[in-house]
């Protein structure tokens, strides 16, 4: 049901009880539903967004372009794993255009970030090239505006 | 000096708002969660933002043509007949007005001489009888009731009519109840109209904002196209209240007149808003979907919370507002809202606020987050158990 998947992806902390009263539908099925989807993996975790300049925790973020060598048979599949096993790569896409894996590295310092790409990245095989980009500022994650500084106006009593 | 002698009759007669009396006290108040806002608590999307400023740049600052930009007209006309299949003509049966709000006042003043009775279903929008009654109109008040989720009917339309009423005031889905029309419904006050030669104004501000069944524009009823006036805008729809634009369609003669009010007293509605209202009817339609989706859960959440506690509660179909009775407790809609707002802090609108049949009612606007919908019924709970005590 894409409305109840929309919802949780909104906001996962919505009880069960809530999303049927909002779903018009049993909470029976609303439970049954959501327990089917975390078993199939559909849902796949459940996370928080922090803000971790606000929270005064600095890290360092780098987007690195990687240019590999397709393998026979697995394609860009087993190489990809290789980098995506390491706890340090916090996302990782397949691109078309001109590099070909689009790797974010998070660390608790830039020299620990370039230590990451330079000694490990850049060495597994089949990596032919690597550009890294450093993150200056973030100013919108997975749909969410950090600093929104829209608010509401309205007066509290209008016709 | 007393100044006060000196304001024209017509206005010393108009009772002061209901729900102004009551928002000076909530405003002053801390904690409030406020359950009487009769706006979106969406901000404009941003790419309907974005187009007006985009406009500014390229310095777009200056009046328009008095029935608006054509391009706009051009839209509205567009949308009108992919929605409803109904046809008007942007060059001569469209008028962009400042708001319904404007709309209503121009229609009115159009249309009235002295003495024309005007039939009123109440509870209804405050500034009906007003507009009526500033513009030398009687407005005769017609009640709905819970019992017939407060629509109306041609039978009962009867018992009102007379020989000086001249037009008929609906807003369906409607502000305070959550009340729609059907086709069905619709036709019946169709053939009512047809039968004593009344005009119908129809405000349809909340018609994308109907959540069982379909909206039914008024005018594309066979036979009503001419004698209706219908009013639409943005302000609910694309959540743009503040920028203050609308619109009336109907037959050449009407628009003209309409027009020529307001090319006097108004001139033309901001260019600005125009802009933007262009850009909210050629690209908008995703973040109504998804607006309308959003209060489709919360009018859910609302009803059920009301239910539990044990009120009676007629289940809105439309717009974004809960009208709950409250009669069971004892307490008149005004000190309802009031002893509620002292004792629990949650803002709501009394019925009576909406005319006579709202007494013991108040109305609940559910365009605001979850979380407050689900803390003010709370809230509301607590209150309605230690008046029972
Ligand atoms: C039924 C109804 N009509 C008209 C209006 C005024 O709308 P606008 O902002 O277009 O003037 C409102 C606003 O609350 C309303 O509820």
């Amino acid at each position: 049901m894409k409305e109840l998947l929309e919802c949780l992806e909104r906001d996962h902390t919505q009880t069960p009880e809530q999303l049927a009263i909002m779903l018009n539908k049993p909470v029976e099925e609303i439970a049954a539903l959501i327990k089917k989807y975390q078993d199939e993996k559909v849902i796949v975790k459940y996370q928080t967004i922090i803000d971790w300049e606000k929270a005064g925790i600095d890290n360092v973020t780098a987007v690195i372009e990687v240019r590999i060598t397709p393998q026979r048979e697995v394609g860009f599949d087993a190489i990809a794993e290789r980098i995506y096993r390491y706890s340090e790569v916090r996302s990782l896409y397949l691109m078309s255009g001109g590099y070909d894996l689009s790797v974010t590295v998070e660390g608790a310092s830039l020299k620990e970030v370039a230590d990451f790409v330079s000694t490990k990245l850049s060495t597994i095989d089949g990596v032919v090239s690597t550009t890294t980009h450093f993150m200056l500022k973030k100013y919108k994650f997975a749909g969410v505006i950090i600093k929104d500084e829209e608010e509401e106006h309205r007066l509290v009593v209008s016709p | 000096m007393n100044w006060a002698d000196r304001i024209a009759p017509t206005v010393k007669a108009i009772p002061p708002s209901g729900i102004r009396r009551f928002f000076d006290i909530a405003a002053e108040m801390k904690g409030v969660i406020s359950l009487g806002v009769g706006e979106p608590d969406f901000i404009t999307p941003w790419h309907i933002r974005e187009s007006c400023i985009h406009g500014l740049h390229r310095g777009y600052t200056s009046y328009t043509s008095n029935y608006g930009l054509l391009e706009l007209r051009e839209e509205i006309t567009k949308s009108l007949h992919k929605d409803y299949q109904v046809t008007y003509d942007p060059r001569q049966e469209v008028l962009v007005t400042v708001g319904v709000s404007e709309g209503l006042d121009l229609a009115m003043r159009a249309l009235l001489g002295p003495g024309d009775e005007v039939l009123v279903p109440e509870p209804c929008y405050v500034s009906y009888k007003s507009c009526v009654t500033l513009a030398g109109g009687t407005p005769i008040t017609i009640p709905t009731s819970a019992e017939n989720e407060f629509r109306i009917t041609a039978e009962q339309l009867e018992k009102y009519v007379t020989p000086r009423t001249k037009i008929l005031l609906i807003g369906y889905p409607n502000n305070p109840t959550g009340a729609i029309m059907s086709r069905e419904d619709l036709e019946g006050i169709a053939a009512f109209a047809l039968k004593h030669d009344l005009i119908v104004i129809s405000d349809e501000i909340y018609a994308k904002l109907t959540y069982d069944g379909t909206h039914t524009c008024f005018s594309s009823l066979p036979g009503m196209r001419d004698r209706t006036i219908v009013l639409n805008g943005f302000s609910k729809a694309y959540a743009m209240t503040g920028w203050r634009i609308g619109y009336a369609v109907s037959n050449v003669e009407f628009i003209a007149a309409m027009t020529k009010i307001h090319q006097y007293t108004m001139l033309c509605t901001p260019i600005t808003a125009q802009i933007a209202a262009i850009e909210a009817l050629k690209s908008g339609e995703k973040n109504v979907e998804h607006m309308v989706s959003e209060y489709n859960y919360r009018r859910r959440l609302i009803f059920n919370g009301f239910r539990q506690m044990g009120l009676d509660c007629f289940e809105p179909k439309g717009a974004f507002y809960i009208f709950p009775s409250i009669k069971q407790t004892g307490l008149t809609s005004l000190e309802f809202a009031e002893q509620l707002l002292m004792a629990e802090k949650v803002a709501l609108v009394p019925g009576d606020a909406f005319g006579e049949s709202g007494e013991g009612f108040v109305r609940c606007s559910y365009a605001t987050s979850t979380k407050n919908i689900t803390e003010a019924l709370e809230r509301i709970g607590r209150f309605i158990k230690n008046i029972k005590k």
